[in-house]
């Protein structure tokens, strides 16, 4: 098993926690992982980018080459990316934001209304644990409590612990639409 | 089993070189390696060692000569251009036999160039960069894992041999993350260092450090003895690895981060029967060459991958000397080549058989 992915979006939607997100969680339950955030002029200002590969077999090219789940939090994201993805590659995109539809047919599109759902659940930040859901659900790559278990130890800590509940309750949500 | 923990490639420059018994680090920021100073700020004070923050890159590389002078473990680290500008003090800690190590997160040149990944600074690393009959022992990992080994072997050696160092990565290693395991802590052996500047207390003889040769005689025996001495390196630190090699017909060869890519390519020709393999050198100097000449002896062909117009690839051809032929893929600075680009290139070399 491999799969490759890139998380896409403005700097503040969270991209770059759910790449982060999937690597950990990789690494805990065993397998190999690489996490390569974009990090030049593109972080000031424009879309923010990771790339997040997990694997069985140790990783060799930590660049994307066969992209399998592509994460566009917002319309410049989907427009810079979609094209890389593989035929048969997922799309997850955050369609509260983004008001066109993919032109790829030869791809699973999910929309996700993610700000919409967030709002609804409270609090807007947690936007991206809703689209990390429908991803759980869709690529069942890892497990949602492997997921919790990260987020518990390395995010939400300290003051933070009172926001567990919902980032759970965001993740269950989009699981629904994962599906 | 010792617990697997997620690290960014600079901080695990930084906590390796903090394991391997760096107690002083002086840099100035520059991208793509600023995490290293900054989880070095945050580290060096738990661990009684000093960070400085100099002003300039060619004061942190005097701070480090000075602070090796005086016995510590020491690095600095830059990203190429600021490396450019630490090649007078570089050149100064090889003559006056300082061990010290640098790292260069290189980017791509030439001048300020950009800030993406670049392994244009090969010859910077490995044909001097200063001025002098002068070799650094230049180590280049190829994952987050061997950046913490890497770190400490680089200071090992730089002791072993008082001599400069440097760890050659590039902002692609620099920026990723990547599972690692730690080492414990340990006994870390430090040698003993009578000839370091640290007072004629209890009547410790007087010591001097300098690169000064000023009687023509006197530079020629201090040049003589250096020359030895990376004789002696040459013949006992070289480091590479291997893989699929044995029954290749083309051997790719390639360090860092143009490995890990080269991998991924070789995997897919592979799938297809052809047979590939991957030659990998992890000290850049001293370089590999006799396992390559004897690879090139048993008829084996080469294909060098770099993120450079082609520098490595000169070393290659000594190497090899004429025995075989030795074709060369580079990208130029600005983008990582992508495994189909690496791909294609393997292809074209490995159809191109018998043109020497």
């Amino acid at each position: 098993m491999i799969l490759e992915s890139i998380f896409a979006g403005f700097g503040g939607q969270g991209v770059m926690l759910m790449g982060q997100l999937l690597a950990y969680s990789g690494m805990h339950e065993g397998k190999n992982v690489t996490y390569f955030p974009s990090y030049g002029p593109e972080m000031r200002g424009g879309t923010a980018n990771c790339s997040v590969i997990v694997s069985d077999d140790p990783v060799g090219s930590p660049v994307i080459s066969e992209l399998g789940i592509l994460v566009a939090m917002n319309r410049p994201s989907m427009e810079k990316f979609e094209a890389m993805l593989k035929p048969g590659g997922m799309l997850f995109y955050n369609s509260s934001l983004i008001d066109v539809k993919p032109k790829r047919t030869d791809i699973k599109a999910f929309a996700i209304p993610a700000n919409d759902i967030a709002i609804e659940l409270g609090n807007i930040r947690v936007a991206n644990m809703v689209i990390m859901g429908a991803i759980l659900k869709a690529a069942g790559v890892v497990k949602i409590d492997t997921v919790m278990k990260v987020l518990t130890e390395t995010v939400l800590t300290g003051k933070k612990k009172d926001l567990v509940g919902i980032n759970r309750t965001a993740l269950e949500k989009g699981m629904e639409l994962g599906a | 089993m010792a617990e697997r923990v997620m690290m960014k490639g600079n901080e695990a420059i930084a906590e390796g070189a903090i394991r391997a018994g760096c107690r002083f680090f002086a840099g100035y920021p520059i991208t793509p390696q600023n995490e290293v100073p900054e989880y070095m700020s945050r580290r060096m004070p738990e661990v009684g060692g000093t960070f400085i923050q100099a002003e300039s890159e060619v004061s942190a590389i005097n701070m480090v000569y000075g602070a090796a002078g005086a016995g510590a473990r020491a690095m600095t680290s830059s990203s190429s251009p600021g490396v450019s500008l630490k090649m007078e003090g570089i050149s100064y800690a090889a003559g006056s036999e300082l061990p010290c190590v640098i790292v260069n997160v290189s980017r791509g040149g030439p001048g300020l160039g950009g800030l993406t990944p670049s392994q244009a600074d090969y010859f910077q690393a490995t044909k001097g960069g200063g001025h002098g009959d002068y070799r650094l022992v230049v180590f280049a990992p190829a994952s987050v894992q061997e950046i913490i080994d890497l770190m400490y072997q680089a200071f090992v050696t730089a002791d072993k041999y008082r001599t400069p160092a440097m760890i050659l990565a590039d902002g692609l290693l620099g920026q990723m993350m990547e599972p690692v395991t730690l080492p414990e802590d340990k006994d870390l052996q430090i040698p003993a260092k009578p000839w370091a500047t640290t007072g004629m207390i209890n009547g410790k003889p007087q010591s001097i450090i300098n690169s000064l040769g000023l009687v023509g005689e006197e530079l020629e025996k201090i040049n003589v003895r250096l020359q030895k001495k990376y004789q002696e390196i040459a013949a006992n630190e070289v480091r590479f690895a291997e893989e699929d090699v044995k029954d290749a017909d083309l051997v790719i060869v390639a360090y860092g981060t143009s490995a890990r890519v080269a991998k991924s390519a070789i995997d897919k020709a592979r799938a297809e029967g052809k047979k590939v393999g991957l030659f990998r050198p992890i000290t850049l100097w001293p370089f590999p060459s006799k396992p390559l000449s004897e690879l090139a002896k048993s008829g084996k062909r080469f294909l060098t991958v770099e993120m450079s117009v082609g520098q490595m690839v000169e070393d290659v051809k000594l190497a090899v000397n004429g025995q075989a032929q030795v074709d060369s893929f580079g990208k130029l600075n600005g983008t990582i080549p992508s495994v189909n680009e690496v791909y294609d290139a393997i292809i074209k070399s490995f159809n191109s058989q018998g043109v020497a």
